[in-house]
């Protein structure tokens, strides 16, 4: 029962994959982009990931969608139709790059396999540890925060970096500052 | 602003609950799915579902973005600051047993406020950059 859910679930993943690529509507390309990014929250609550499927729920399917008709709303939401030859090369080399990933995917243990090295590495530690150590019921918050809080701080900085970068690309306070006082700059360079 | 009038109700009914359900997800990720970065988000999409119907000058003025500003910052500066703290303590940098006394209490404690500290830099640094894309048209140019 479980497999055919994965089963369904991966071709509407392949199906709009490649309606994404085939589309030239790039506002419909963003819409099918938030449900692709749902289709897989499904997939990873079906693989009993609950906050990984919470956290592609709430950036892939909620934020990336707004940010992404943000962006088409300063631009402009029809891909540009200038006709390229087909380049042979670069289809060799995406099917030989996936096929080296299929290639690799043999080589790795089967989906929920107890015996797998992912779940013996430091997991048994944290699965022994967290009730007495941290006393948080949910143990992804307990091993986030807490064990890992380290990583989780690298990651609120890449946060942080990634809004101070925008601010500098999109015009920060100092353009602001320019675009404010452009109408006496303007009249003072005038005058003389 | 957006003269859709079923958009617009339905929004003021929505974002409030919105924002309720982040705040949920910010302080129940201890014990369901969730924490600080998934409520930060969804705190922020309830931001941009506001300046999207209410129009980006009355979004900023409900949250303006020197105040965003200020939150980034805030945000990451408590986490740190926790770490910070439990130093003081006599523990490790973000060894969260040295703030209390027991240290499962110390452990709650540090988790609850670096889980603040995601949650406020992230649904600031969503609404900072969506008011960044949106106004960009209008600003500089």
């Amino acid at each position: 029962m479980i497999d055919v859910i994965h089963i369904v679930l991966f071709t509407f993943l392949a199906v709009i994959a490649i309606a994404v690529i085939r589309l030239r509507d790039l506002f419909a390309a963003v819409m099918l982009m938030g449900i692709f990014s749902l289709l897989s929250a499904s997939l990873f609550t079906v693989m009993d990931a609950v906050d990984v499927a919470f956290t592609e729920a709430a950036v892939g399917a909620g934020i990336s969608t707004v940010l992404m008709l943000a962006t088409l709303s300063l631009t402009t939401s029809k891909e540009s139709t200038l006709y390229q030859r087909p380049q042979p090369m670069a289809l060799i080399a995406v099917i030989l790059t996936g096929a080296a990933l299929v290639y690799a995917t043999f080589d790795m243990p089967r989906y929920g396999d107890a015996s797998a090295p992912i779940h013996h590495h430091v997991a048994d530690y944290y699965i022994a540890r967290t009730e007495g150590d941290i006393g948080v019921p949910n143990m992804v918050t307990a091993i986030l925060a807490s064990y890992r809080g380290y990583d989780t701080w690298g990651e609120t900085t890449v946060i942080f970096t990634a809004c101070v970068a925008v601010m500098l690309l999109l015009g920060g306070g100092r353009t602001y500052y320019r675009w404010r006082h452009r109408d006496d700059a303007e009249g003072e360079s005038d005058g003389p | 602003m957006i003269r859709h009038v079923i958009l617009r109700v339905m929004s003021k009914l929505l974002i409030p609950v919105i924002m309720l359900f982040a705040l949920y997800v910010q302080f129940h990720g201890d014990y369901g799915p969730g924490g600080g970065f998934q409520a930060g988000v969804i705190f922020g999409a309830a931001i941009i579902l506001y300046a999207l119907m209410f129009g980006l000058e009355t979004a900023e003025a409900v949250f303006p973005p020197r105040v965003l500003e200020l939150l980034v910052t805030f945000g990451i500066l408590l986490y740190g600051g926790t770490g910070i703290a439990a130093i003081f303590e006599g523990g490790n940098f973000l060894d969260y047993s040295a703030l209390a006394h027991e240290p499962v209490h110390g452990q709650h404690l540090g988790i609850l406020l670096v889980e603040l500290g995601v949650g406020i830099t992230v649904a600031s640094v969503m609404a900072t950059i969506f008011f960044y894309f949106a106004g960009r048209g209008r600003r500089d140019v």
